[in-house]
C-alpha cells in the first residue's frame, strides 16, 4: 500500500470576497509523477504555497507526509524539496554561499554539507561554478540553481513550479532525465508547468485547475486513451470516404478520421479495398485538448470572451 | 540559524558602509575643530565638543552625542527595515521558511542581528573616535585642571580614566539599549511591508514626529511614553554623582517599546500568509 504523499479534503482560501481555491480535494501518492495544471490565476501557485505552511487555508484540510498542515508543517518540510514561484538567492553571494546558507538555516547537520551541496550542483549541471556572486548568472543558471537547493536533502517530495523554465531545449531534456532518475530511486514528484509538452512527457497523472476548483484529476494513460477512432492518411481520400461511407466524421485534405475500433483491420479493409494508406493510428487527445476543454481563460486576459468549457464529472468523454 | 544570520549580517557590503559612514562624521568634525582650534562654548553644539580640545579621550563621548540625534537612528532604522522586506523583496523568505525555519525564531534571529549591528557601529564609532580624538587633541594636561586625570565631570568635580571609561561604558549601554528599541519598531515594520525603505521611513516618522512632540508644551503628558524623549539622558552617567532619574526611566521606557513592538511584528508573522 503505497503512502499518500499529499492529501487535500475541500481545501478552501479566501482573500476578502475572492475565492482563490474552492474546495479542493486532491491525492498524491508516493511515487506520483503528478503534473499540477491549469490556467494563470486558477489558484495553483496558493494551493502549493498552502501545501508548504505559507499560506494558511480558510478552510479544509491539507495533510503533507501524513501531517497536517499547517499545525505540523515543519516535521514534513525537511523531506520536501521545492521551487516556488521562481528561484530566489542572495544576489551578492556566490552559488555555493547560497547553497551553504539555506543549509545551515534548516535542521541539516553540517557534517556532510560539503558533499550534499556539490552532490545537488552536479545533478543540476552547476558542478563547475565559481566564486561569482549570483547576480551575474544567466536565466537557466539561477534556475538550476534553485533546483539544486530543492534537492539539498535528497527529498521524498518534490514541490516544482516551472522546473524548466529559462532552460534551453538540450537544458529541458537534462532536468526531465535529472526528475525521472529520482523518481526511479523514490522521489515523488508534484511538478506545475504550462510546458504541456513536458507535462506528457513526464507525468504519469494529472489535476487540472480552473478558477480555483479541480475539474480532473486522473491518470494521464487513462485521459490520452484512444477514443475509438483512427486517423488515417491517404493519398485517395475521395475512394476511402465512398468505401467507408458513414463511418468516417471528419474529412481535411487527404486526412480523414474514421470511427472505427482497430486501426490494424482499417487498414488491411482500405489496402484491399485499392486505397492506398500513408500513415494511420488510433486517435488519441492531446494533454493540450484535455486542458482546453476543461478550463478557461487565465486570470491575464481582460475581457468578456469566454471559451466553451466542458464539465466533465459525469465522465463522458468528449 | 543565528550564525546564518550573523554570517549573512558580515558579509553584507552595506552594514560596513553604513559603519563606516557612522565613523566619518565624528572623525570630519574632529578634523575642523583640531585645525581651526574653534569649539562651540560650553552648553552649545553636542554635549562634551567644548571638553574635548582639554582631553581628547573624551572624544567618543562627544562622537555619540555627534551622531545620536539623526545618524544613527537613520543607519540602524534602515538595517533594521530591511531584514525581514529585504528578504521578502528577494524572495528568499519564503525559502528560508521552508527548509523549515520557525517564524519566531527567524523573528528572533533578526533581533539578535540588529542588536549586534547595534553594538558592532557603536563599538567601532567609539574605538575610531577615541583614536581621532587621542591623536589629534592628545590626553590632556594634569597640571592644568590641579588634579591627577585631568578630566572633569558636567558637575564639575575631576572623574579617573577608569571613572571615565565605566561611565562611558555604562553611556553606551545605555545608547545600544536605545537604538535597539528603534531597531524593533523598524523590525516591525519590516514584518508589514516589502519595503525595506518603506519600514526605514515608517521608523523615521514615528522618530521625527517623537522629536517635535518634545518640544512642545502642549505634548507634555505624552512626553514620558515617547520613544525619543530619554535618549540624551545618557549625559547623566557623566555627572557626579550619577543622576539615576532619567536614565531609569529611559531604560523602562526602551524596554516596553522592544516588548511592545516585537511582540507586534511576532504576531503579524505568525499569522500572515506569506506571498512574497
Amino acid at each position: 500500500m503505497t503512502d499518500n504523499m499529499i492529501v487535500t479534503r475541500s481545501v478552501t482560501k479566501r482573500y476578502g470576497t475572492v475565492l482563490a481555491v474552492d474546495a479542493v480535494s486532491m491525492t498524491v501518492r508516493e511515487g506520483d509523477r503528478y503534473g499540477f495544471l491549469g490556467p494563470n490565476g486558477s489558484g495553483k501557485t496558493t494551493l502549493v504555497r498552502m501545501l508548504l505552511g505559507l499560506v494558511f487555508p480558510t478552510g479544509g484540510e491539507l495533510e503533507v507526509l501524513g501531517h497536517p498542515v499547517p499545525k505540523e508543517v515543519r516535521q514534513a518540510l525537511p523531506f520536501i524539496g521545492a521551487l516556488v514561484e521562481g528561484p530566489a538567492a542572495i544576489p551578492h553571494l556566490s552559488g555555493r554561499t547560497n547553497l551553504s546558507m539555506i543549509d545551515a538555516a534548516g535542521p541539516s547537520g553540517r557534517r556532510d554539507r560539503k558533499d550534499r551541496i556539490e552532490e545537488a550542483l552536479t545533478r543540476v549541471g552547476l558542478g563547475g561554478i565559481d566564486r561569482r556572486p549570483v547576480r551575474s548568472y544567466s536565466l537557466g543558471m539561477r534556475q538550476r540553481l534553485g533546483l539544486a537547493a530543492a534537492l539539498l536533502r535528497r527529498p521524498r517530495l518534490l514541490i516544482l513550479d516551472e522546473p524548466t523554465n529559462g532552460l534551453d531545449p538540450r537544458g529541458i531534456k537534462e532536468i526531465r532525465d535529472l526528475l525521472l532518475e529520482l523518481n526511479q530511486s523514490g522521489t515523488t514528484i508534484f511538478m506545475s508547468s504550462h510546458l504541456l509538452s513536458e507535462v506528457d512527457e513526464l507525468c504519469d497523472r494529472v489535476g487540472i485547475v480552473d478558477r480555483g476548483r479541480l475539474v480532473l484529476e486522473d491518470d494521464l494513460a487513462t485521459l490520452r486513451a484512444p477514443t475509438g477512432r483512427v486517423v488515417v492518411d491517404t493519398p485517395d481520400p475521395a475512394a476511402a470516404v465512398a468505401m467507408l461511407d458513414g463511418q468516417v466524421e471528419m474529412r481535411e485534405g487527404t486526412r480523414l478520421v474514421v470511427r472505427a475500433p482497430d486501426p490494424a483491420a482499417l487498414n488491411e479493409r482500405l489496402v484491399r479495398g485499392g486505397v492506398q494508406v500513408r500513415e494511420i493510428g488510433p486517435e488519441r487527445r492531446t494533454l493540450e485538448q484535455v486542458v482546453f476543454d476543461v478550463t478557461g481563460h487565465g486570470s491575464d486576459r481582460v475581457d468578456d470572451i469566454q471559451p466553451v468549457v466542458y464539465d466533465i464529472s459525469d465522465g463522458v468523454t468528449r | 540559524m543565528i550564525a546564518v544570520e550573523l554570517r549573512k549580517l558580515v558579509l553584507r557590503p552595506r552594514m560596513w558602509v553604513s559603519v563606516a559612514l557612522l565613523c566619518g562624521l565624528p572623525f570630519v568634525v574632529a578634523i575642523f575643530l583640531a585645525t581651526t582650534h574653534i569649539t562651540p562654548p560650553p552648553g552649545q553644539g553636542a554635549a562634551f565638543l567644548s571638553a574635548v580640545e582639554r582631553n581628547g579621550s573624551l572624544y567618543p563621548a562627544a562622537a555619540l552625542a555627534l551622531v545620536l540625534p539623526i545618524f544613527l537612528p537613520i543607519a540602524v532604522a534602515s538595517f533594521a527595515g530591511d531584514t525581514v522586506a529585504g528578504e521578502a523583496a528577494h524572495g528568499t523568505l519564503r525559502y528560508l521558511l521552508i527548509r523549515p525555519v520557525a517564524r519566531s525564531k527567524l523573528l528572533l534571529a533578526k533581533l539578535i542581528c540588529i542588536a549586534v549591528f547595534v553594538v558592532v557601529s557603536i563599538a567601532f564609532i567609539v574605538v575610531t573616535a577615541y583614536l581621532t580624538g587621542v591623536g589629534l587633541f592628545g590626553i590632556g594636561q594634569a597640571a592644568a585642571v590641579g588634579q591627577p586625570g585631568g578630566v572633569t565631570s558636567l558637575s564639575g568635580t575631576a572623574l579617573t580614566p577608569f571613572d571615565l571609561a565605566m561611565r562611558l561604558l555604562a553611556a553606551i549601554g545605555y545608547i545600544v539599549l536605545s537604538m535597539i528599541g528603534v531597531g524593533v519598531i523598524a523590525l516591525f515594520f519590516s514584518t508589514v511591508t516589502v519595503s525595506g525603505i518603506g519600514a526605514a521611513l515608517g521608523t523615521l516618522a514615528i522618530l521625527i514626529t517623537s522629536e517635535i512632540l518634545a518640544t512642545l508644551d502642549a505634548a507634555n503628558p505624552v512626553k514620558p511614553y515617547l520613544p525619543t524623549n530619554y535618549w540624551l539622558s545618557w549625559i547623566d552617567f557623566f555627572r557626579a554623582p550619577v543622576f539615576w532619574h532619567n536614565i531609569e526611566r529611559g531604560i523602562f521606557s526602551q524596554v516596553c517599546y522592544v516588548i511592545v513592538f516585537f511582540g507586534a511584528a511576532w504576531a503579524n508573522m505568525a499569522s500572515k500568509d506569506i506571498t512574497s
